[in-house]
């Protein structure tokens, strides 16, 4: 092996370790994002899991308007709804709203329900301690269910937001359970 | 790791005998070559092939699209034709293309005897005919091709049916093939230079392809993983894209573009060194300002990096990062510009003649600068949100890659093919084709942005009546466009194959105002040059620096 072979290889295997890099770098994403997603609220994704909400003030000066919008993904028959279409609410205060889902289905299912919110502003000041969406939800064939969600908005919530939608698509991951 | 050609050219062999170590005799010869010349010559063949593949899905596009309402098609039948059209055109077509220029050229401009690694070459190219045997058989399986849009978005995508496994694997094999040519060419130009050859005194049709072939290595496997994490959401039950299982699909379109933005750039780069090569040549005076140009190219390379998001700016991205993506991708506009100005700049006070690749070299400056300049609006995040998805970005893409990237190969197969075959195509035959091909480009892609800004949808086999005219333009244009393509594969044959009694009575410099090391070669080029580094004379140095020019 002559020197300029010697050379050549030296630079291929070097540009091989940078394609893998790039390889592992696409799949990196995933992680970083999430990480992102979660550190400044993009994208209106908030952590789906149940927050640790210390009593604070209850900020009067000023009301927020709460929507609720309810989404069945992938066409499935189900019913699912706000029991409230929107909520009157002050920075800082507890408020407990409720959403029915009825499995319209002549068999058991498992669905899996995720919260978006929008601005994306506002999602990062949006605490939850109580929500079906942390957890998948099992229903039987026809079963109905009540289930109640509990909030507060961090009276940090900057002023100029007044009103904020908070989503939720049910999506079925029975398949997903099973084979778990 | 030696191979035999080397070894042959430096030790046994008086280097003007090539007798030989000539090519075989037969198909084996396609098939085994791992000669640098053989295998440009499958690449540009391979790749009008696909440009002619192509080019009927977008005709029958086109032909759905001539009149409101169904005329001839399913919608999913359509739908998979927009979505081949592209795969089959950026990975078939242009970047073939361009891998084939490169095979030519780059050891002839550098003055080495054959790229580094003459084998992976071959592998490279043998890749892509399988890859795509394998993508386009999707179109006879049961749910048709692949119909979400080359950008391969999810949730969409993962609804695909049984084609989707076999457009991931053949996305990866092309991916590979592009991945070994990249590294090929950064080796080679890298270690292989001749003696004298400094960085800046490369062509810069060299300079092009090396940052072209970084920007390949650095996106080509992002790309791989990210297909390979739509295959696991719809096969393997992970959550990588898919919400339920607290995937984010935005994710994809962010690891997508972070490959597709410099994507474009790995189309159109080379095509900048093309025209760089050509304008000086029948301008009949040294590129200005050479230096600018190497540095505006790493720029724009750079850059490429950090504008992906501009393709996704309704996504719902907060307003920090709207803006942050909208200033990175203006600051694009100042390297072209300095691009498009050194063209402009050296064109002036030259002795010019309009031969056929001149033309089409000037038809890429002025209709690339128009696509440019559409680029430009859609930058804006504001007026973005009324041009997403609309014919204006239809027009703006296609105005940068048909009269962009691909008036550029073929402006340089118009240039070199003399040197090639040692047979001169027909001039008038040529010119004949840039006429037509630049008024029916015009044709068909001038009244998309007039639809785009009213609002038609792209991706969609239907739309309003009042878009009726604009639409028959277009057809009508986009039938005249393919068809003037057959003058120049007849004209080019012609030349390959010694048709109506062409002689090869090329010259060595076929153009007299060429200048480099392919030139000091005779015409045709002997399958095998350079085998001993040449000497590199002061009057074949294409990059001038601007000091230099000016004492001349």
């Amino acid at each position: 092996m002559n020197g300029l072979q010697r050379r050549n290889r030296n630079h291929w295997v070097r540009l091989l370790f940078v394609t893998a890099g790039m390889f592992g770098f696409g799949f990196a994403t995933v992680p970083l994002y999430n990480k992102l997603c979660y550190a400044i609220g993009l994208n209106g994704r908030v952590a789906n899991e149940a927050s640790a909400v210390k009593p604070v003030a209850v900020d009067t000066s000023r009301t927020v308007t709460v929507e609720f919008l309810t989404t069945v993904n992938g066409g499935r028959p189900w019913k699912f709804a706000a029991d409230q279409a929107q909520v009157v609410v002050h920075p800082g205060a507890m408020t407990t709203v409720s959403f029915d889902f009825a499995n319209t289905q002549d068999h058991a299912i498992v669905a899996q329900a995720v919260p978006n919110i929008a601005p994306p502003d506002a999602a990062q000041y949006l605490r939850k301690t109580e929500c079906f969406c942390f957890s998948r939800q099992s229903f039987a064939a026809g079963e109905e269910k009540h289930m109640p969600v509990v909030f507060t908005l961090d009276p940090a919530l900057p002023r100029d937001i007044d009103r904020i939608t908070l989503a939720y698509t049910f999506f079925d991951v029975t398949d997903v359970a099973q084979k778990n | 790791m030696a191979t035999t050609h080397e070894q042959h050219g430096h030790d046994a062999h008086a280097h003007d005998d090539h007798a030989h170590h000539g090519p075989d005799k037969g198909i084996m010869r396609w098939i085994k070559t791992t000669n640098h010349k053989d295998l440009g010559t499958l690449y540009l063949f391979f790749s009008f092939t696909m440009f002619f593949i192509g080019g009927i899905m977008s005709l029958i596009i086109r032909a759905e699209l001539f009149h409101p309402g169904m005329q001839f098609v399913q919608p999913e039948f359509f739908n998979s034709m927009t979505t081949m059209h592209a795969l089959v055109m950026i990975f078939g077509g242009v970047m073939p293309g361009f891998v084939g220029l490169a095979n030519w050229m780059v050891p002839m401009m550098i003055g080495c005897s054959d790229l580094a690694l003459p084998r992976v070459n071959n592998w490279g190219f043998w890749i892509l005919p399988f890859g795509f045997a394998m993508m386009l058989s999707t179109l006879f399986m049961e749910g048709g091709g692949p119909a979400g849009g080359w950008t391969m978005y999810p949730p969409l995508m993962l609804q695909t049916g049984n084609a989707f496994p076999f457009l991931i694997f053949s996305v990866h094999l092309l991916g590979i093939s592009s991945i070994t040519g990249a590294i090929n060419v950064v080796v080679t130009i890298l270690n292989m230079r001749t003696p004298g050859m400094t960085l800046l005194k490369m062509p810069l049709f060299v300079w092009t392809w090396l940052i072209t072939a970084y920007l390949l290595i650095a996106v080509m496997p992002v790309l791989a993983g990210a297909v390979t994490m739509l295959l696991t959401d719809k096969y393997f039950g992970t959550s990588f894209f898919t919400a339920a299982g607290g995937g984010d699909p935005v994710l994809f379109q962010h690891v997508f573009w972070f490959f597709g933005h410099p994507e474009v750039y790995i189309l159109i780069l080379p095509a900048f060194g093309v025209v760089s090569t050509i304008i000086p040549t029948f301008a009949r005076k040294p590129l200005f300002g050479y230096d600018s140009m190497v540095y505006a190219t790493a720029a724009i390379g750079f850059l490429s990096f950090i504008v992906w998001a501009h393709h996704m700016f309704t996504v719902g991205m907060p307003l920090a990062g709207e803006l942050f993506f909208m200033f990175a991708t203006m600051l694009i506009a100042v390297p072209t510009g300095v691009k498009v100005f050194n063209w402009v700049a050296t064109m002036w006070r030259g002795s010019m003649t309009f031969e056929t690749p001149m033309l089409f070299a000037l038809g890429f400056v002025f209709l690339f600068t128009i696509g440019g300049f559409s680029g430009l609006m859609l930058a804006m995040t504001p007026v973005d949100f009324q041009y997403h998805d609309t014919y204006f970005v239809v027009a703006h893409f296609h105005y940068v890659l048909v009269p962009g990237a691909v008036f550029s190969i073929i402006a340089a197969i118009y240039y070199w093919i003399p040197k090639w075959t040692g047979r001169m195509y027909n001039e008038a035959a040529g010119k004949l084709h840039f006429w037509l091909s630049a008024i029916f480009i015009n044709l068909t892609f001038f009244p998309q942005h007039f639809v785009g800004l009213a609002g038609m949808q792209r991706r969609v086999p239907d739309y309003a009546v009042q878009f009726t005219d604009f639409n028959e333009v277009s057809t009508i244009g986009a039938f005249g466009f393919f068809l003037s393509q057959f003058i120049f594969i007849f004209n080019m044959l012609a030349c390959c194959y010694g048709w109506f009694g062409r002689k090869q009575t090329a010259p060595a410099r076929v153009w007299e105002g060429a200048r480099g090391l392919e030139w000091t070669v005779p015409s045709p080029a002997p399958y095998h040059t350079f085998e001993d580094p040449p000497q590199l004379p002061a009057s074949e140095v294409t990059g001038v620096h601007d000091a230099e020019a000016t004492h001349h």
